[in-house]
């Protein structure tokens, strides 16, 4: 039920008594804005550092050959590796189920052309699979598929960057693209959250690539994610057995560094989730820290309330006030000063914030934001533990005998 | 109107227990004016508070206008509170924020009854003590006389039963102190019952009936001739 005087009776109490609720509503806003600010610099941290990490997968695991740089077996060193297509399949077969995705890679350099725009870019001849591995999204059109693959078809798909240098107003998909001489038909454009670097690229079947860059069926790299499922000493361990299989496959001694190297993402994953671990256990300490202070702020300033109401509660039972019509009266107008300053708290900290975007970027905090879940989640807190710790000594003042409360001068 | 039989309190000091109140009978009928009278610590404050329903006695009955006064909850003392009583108190009470009128209108509100109403009727007992314009004074801003006089219009307000004052020109100059008690005087003329604790022997006599307390029992209970408060004002 709306009780209109009960209000009345509050706004007037929160009105006239504005030293007291200024000061209660400083403290939770106070602890709200401190919450805003230092959760959205944490965040922005966090911004800055998915950032620098990309979006590609960051289970790769990546492979690649040189020549040996120890006599092994019988071998001389300075010998060349050379991955073909039967070491892809050879790691599929010793470790099917521990691959997420594999594919191998043939890159060069090309000169493109399209009617009368010219310019050169990375062609990486891929199977289908490296689009999940290095993320890319088919903006038109298709990626490469394993049909491309097995009819090494002269199939082409495009980067964004390529599509703007080439194809001004025209829409590529169709239309057919020189590469050094040869003429291959575009099937579809990608993008890439890393940007221009890995939109200026043409990604084509490697098995087309194999047969027009040397009718072989040689592959520079290998790369391959790795079951998610396994963890990061797994993972680790994992990308160890590979190149110890290889060695053995390719006679190459154990411990001969050059001949094949191994780039796995585990390494740089684990600094990256120890970071991410730490910085969220920082998060944590300081949003439990300013809920904490606030917390205890607003219980202080509770007791301090009921013990400044003493009398005035003593007065209001004389004249006839029920316990309860007590503690509401204490409790609302605290769950009121509490909300608005949680309120205000928080627009000041989102305003700072704002502001200071364009600093923040200096000390790599980007787009510091707090969610509104969050702060709400805070102030809400704050209104609970401020009803708990108002509550109690309101209840007890209320049960107070009138005689003792109005000898409270 | 009021009955008190076998009245007993004592409160805990530490171990041992102060007995203040050792078996008090007093019975008042309507429309009398009674001083208690007593040296600090005879009980009469005490004895006011039990009957204001503002502290509770150990053992004893207590009858007001035939309600038997026993083992209340808080919710029903605050009502019978409400219904019954009226109080004036040494340091007036007032709710510091409020004004003169919103402090005279408080019993009202928790009576229930509605904004417009009680404020007419706050305003009509204001004018009753004469401070009609006061009435959007905050009481740091009237004298003490004055803040009595509101104290004594929120008392009658309720339009209680049984007027309770608590040593009501105790914090006065004298000749507030007859102003106030002129006052008093002419609403017990018209017919209201009212008790006063004090400790002034002059402003005893301004009431009809002087009961003396000393260590917990009453040692005398007289009526005596009024003295009027208004030839001094």
């Amino acid at each position: 039920m709306f009780d209109l005087d009960l209000w009345r009776e509050i706004f007037q109490s929160i009105n006239k008594n504005r030293t007291r609720s200024l000061l209660s509503g400083f403290t939770v806003a106070f602890a709200i804005l401190l919450f805003t600010i230092l959760f959205g610099i944490a965040n922005g941290l966090n911004n800055t550092f998915k950032e620098a990490f990309g979006t590609d997968a960051t289970n790769s695991i990546v492979i690649f050959s040189g020549r040996t740089s120890k006599a092994y077996k019988g071998l001389q060193a300075g010998r060349r590796i050379q991955f073909k297509n039967e070491d892809h399949d050879f790691i599929l077969e010793e470790f099917g189920d521990k691959v997420q995705y594999i594919t191998s890679k043939v890159n060069r350099q090309v000169t493109a052309s399209f009617n009368n725009k010219k310019n050169n870019y990375q062609v990486r001849a891929v199977h289908p699979e490296h689009m999940f591995i290095e993320n890319n999204k088919v903006k038109d059109g298709r990626y490469i598929n394993q049909n491309d693959v097995n009819n090494r078809a002269k199939v082409v798909v495009i980067g964004k960057v390529v599509e703007d240098d080439l194809f001004f107003k025209t829409n590529p998909i169709g239309k057919y693209i020189n590469l050094s001489g040869i003429q291959y038909k575009i099937v579809g454009v990608f993008t890439d959250d890393e940007g221009y670097n890995e939109e200026n690229v043409i990604y084509m079947p490697i098995s087309t690539a194999q047969q027009i860059y040397g009718n072989n069926d040689y592959v520079d790299i290998l790369h391959l994610t790795y079951n998610p499922e396994l963890n990061n000493d797994q993972a680790l361990a994992f990308g160890n057995q590979i190149i110890k299989k290889l060695k053995d496959r390719f006679d190459v001694a154990q411990n001969d560094q050059r001949a094949i190297r191994v780039w796995n993402m585990a390494e740089a994953s684990k600094n990256v989730e120890q970071f991410n671990f730490a910085l969220s256990a920082i998060i944590l300490v300081i949003g439990f820290g300013t809920l904490i202070a606030g917390i205890v702020g607003i219980s202080n300033i509770m007791i301090f309330i009921v013990k400044e109401r003493t009398k005035e509660i003593g007065i209001r039972k004389a004249l006839g006030a029920s316990p309860k019509s007590i503690v509401s009266i204490i409790l609302i107008e605290s769950v009121i000063i509490t909300a608005i300053a949680g309120y205000v708290g928080l627009l000041i900290g989102v305003g700072v914030l704002e502001l200071a975007t364009k600093t923040l970027e200096t000390y790599f905090i980007k787009e510091p934001g707090v969610s509104t879940v969050l702060v709400f989640g805070a102030t809400i807190t704050l209104i609970i533990a401020g009803t708990i710790a108002g509550y109690f000594p309101a209840k007890r003042a209320s049960q107070i005998k009138p005689i003792v409360a109005l000898r409270n001068d | 109107m009021l009955e008190i039989k076998k009245l007993h309190k004592s409160y805990p000091i530490g171990d041992s227990s102060l007995h203040v109140l050792k078996g008090i009978d007093l019975s008042v009928e309507s429309g009398e004016m009674v001083a208690i009278m007593g040296s600090s610590g005879s009980g009469k404050s005490t004895l006011l508070n039990i009957i204001g329903m503002l502290d509770e006695a150990d053992s004893g009955d207590y009858i007001l206008d035939g309600l038997p006064i026993k083992d209340l909850t808080e919710k029903k003392a605050a009502i019978y509170r409400n219904k019954f009583l009226g109080f004036i108190f040494q340091s007036f009470n007032l709710i510091n924020y409020k004004n003169a009128l919103e402090n005279v209108a408080l019993p009202l509100y928790y009576q229930g009854m509605k904004r417009q109403e009680r404020q007419e009727q706050a305003m009509f007992h204001l004018e009753k003590v004469g401070l009609a314009a006061w009435a959007t004074h905050l009481p740091k801003e009237l004298s003490g006389g004055q803040n009595q006089r509101v104290a004594i219009a929120r008392a009658l307000a309720a339009n209680p039963k049984l007027l309770l004052a608590d040593e009501p020109t105790g914090a006065l100059d004298t000749k507030t102190s007859h102003e106030i008690m002129a006052f008093i005087q002419q609403l017990n003329d018209e017919g209201k019952t009212i008790l006063m604790v004090t400790h002034e022997e002059d402003i005893a006599n301004m009431c009809k009936r002087i009961v003396r307390l000393r260590d917990g029992v009453i040692i005398e209970d007289e009526k005596v001739s009024q003295v009027r408060a208004e030839q001094y004002v």
